[in-house]
């Protein structure tokens, strides 16, 4: 019989402080960003699309065209094309082309860069209708 | 005859402005509903239709009026129709006696408390009904558990509410709001009124005692096979049937209409009625997202083995102390 009673009133008390549990969190504000119109700071270490990276003093890329991001890649969604120098050793980049839909943002590209001339970049709002939307042209990028 | 027009225009004008009332009362209760679960969640609810989204719930209206009723194919399907329209019955005409304010009352029976506690059990026929026509196990099933949990809880709710008839001596919801010129019943019979706000949550199948909306645990309740409007009408009355829950509960212990003297108060009395209305409401929105759901033998123990009981020790102790009361006052 007593435990009739204490469980009456533990059972009541727990009622009660969940309540007050739920006032509070009523009480305190929102903790939602409201997303298309607010953003958050992402983080800079965020894996977003490729990007080939800028050499600020030639003030174009610093790719080499030895192609070892290409041959890296476990599927296969990097496509370089490079012409011989006309006068020196070396190639030139003519075309990078970057099939996001297949990366898997595995970095191997971005680790075996002899020149870290690639880089995950901070984008990562990427919707679009239409497939080919996914396909880059890193070099045109970087030439803009 | 010429007697015969004003009360017929009286109902009808009464009739339709009860059910109007039953629709925008749900569409703000499911605004705010939606609302304060969010607010107790810290998110900021619906925000996208209209300004702070006060619109999503039309939008939501029009979307669930262009759904298809689907009528499962061995269903009773004139039942099947039926059961959702009947819902609504038990919880529109109890509005009849209900007093808003002094002069805004359709018919002030001398039995109308009586006669709301009547009409509301219709309200279990529904769900036998629903459940039964669905021609699903599932439903009768859940039809079964909501018809046990309503007759169970429908007992302390008498109880409490014999405590309020003993004490005034009327069933006249007038004569038991005019009762309380003085002092607020709720100050007098607190047990009464805590056992009859916790039984009419179970009557009206709020949380914590929803079973019928435990779809992933109980295949959800009678209401299984309803899609579109005959389900959005289940919610309605689900809604207006806690509007008067809460209205009964602000007739019997908070002092219906009683309040700060406003001025043309016959009328602007309804204005604290609403308001008591509202924060019984708002409460019962409150203990739905605080509390986890009880199991379905918790559901009837705590009518059998507490709520009854203590109701009917809180009925004898009502009737010992009116009459000592009367007896003391007698002697003086």
């Amino acid at each position: 019989m007593s435990r009739y009673f204490t469980d009456l009133y533990y059972g009541a008390k727990s009622l009660m402080l969940g309540m007050a549990v739920t006032f509070k969190a009523f009480c305190r504000p929102t903790v939602t960003v409201h997303y298309p119109r607010q953003k958050i700071d992402i983080t800079p270490n965020i894996r977003g699309r490729l990007f080939l990276v800028k050499d600020e003093d030639t003030g174009t890329h610093c790719c080499i065209s030895c192609g070892r991001c290409a041959r890296e890649c476990p599927t296969g969604c990097i496509h370089l094309k490079a012409v011989k120098k006309e006068e020196g050793k070396g190639k030139d980049l003519v075309q990078y082309e970057y099939d996001y839909t297949r990366c898997s943002l595995c970095g191997s590209c971005v680790d075996v860069c002899p020149k870290n001339a690639i880089d995950f970049s901070n984008a990562y709002e990427l919707v679009s209708f239409d497939k080919t939307d996914f396909h880059f042209n890193l070099l045109e990028e970087v030439e803009k | 005859m010429h007697e015969l027009i004003p009360i017929i225009a009286r109902a009808l004008v009464y009739a339709i402005v009860m059910i109007a009332f039953g629709f925008v009362n749900a569409l703000v209760m499911g605004y705010l509903e939606r609302k304060i679960a969010a607010k107790i969640q810290r998110r900021p609810g619906p925000m996208e239709v209209g300004p702070y989204g006060i619109l999503q719930l039309v939008v939501d209206g029009i979307k669930i009026i262009g759904k298809q009723l689907i009528i499962p194919k061995e269903a009773d399907g004139p039942l099947f129709r039926f059961a959702p329209l009947l819902s609504f019955a038990p919880v529109v005409l109890p509005f009849i006696v209900i007093p808003f304010s002094k002069e805004l009352q359709a018919k002030d029976f001398s039995l109308g408390l009586l006669f709301i506690v009547t009409i509301a059990s219709i309200n279990v026929l529904t769900i036998v009904i629903a459940g039964w026509s669905s021609n699903n196990k599932y439903s009768l099933f859940g039809a079964m558990r909501s018809v046990a949990q309503n007759i169970s809880f429908e007992v302390p709710v008498l109880l409490s509410i014999l405590c309020i008839a003993l004490m005034t001596g009327t069933y006249s919801m007038q004569g038991i709001v005019q009762a309380q010129d003085t002092v607020w019943f709720i100050l007098i019979q607190p047990f009464a009124f805590i056992i009859y706000f916790i039984a009419g949550l179970a009557e009206t199948n709020r949380n914590p005692f929803d079973l019928p909306e435990a779809e992933s645990e109980l295949t959800a309740g009678y209401h299984t096979e309803y899609s579109g409007f005959g389900f959005s009408l289940f919610m309605i009355a689900e809604y207006a049937n806690m509007f008067l829950v809460c209205s009964i509960a602000t007739v019997l212990f908070l002092g219906g209409w009683h309040g700060f003297k406003l001025p043309f108060f016959e009328y602007t009395g309804a204005f604290w009625f609403l308001t008591k209305v509202y924060v019984l409401m708002l409460v019962m929105v409150w203990i739905r997202w605080t509390f986890p759901r009880v199991r379905f033998d918790q559901l009837l123990n705590f009518s059998w083995k507490y709520l009854i009981p203590f109701s009917l020790v809180n009925l004898a102790l009502t009737a010992v102390g009116i009459k000592v009361f009367e007896s003391v006052r007698g002697m003086i």
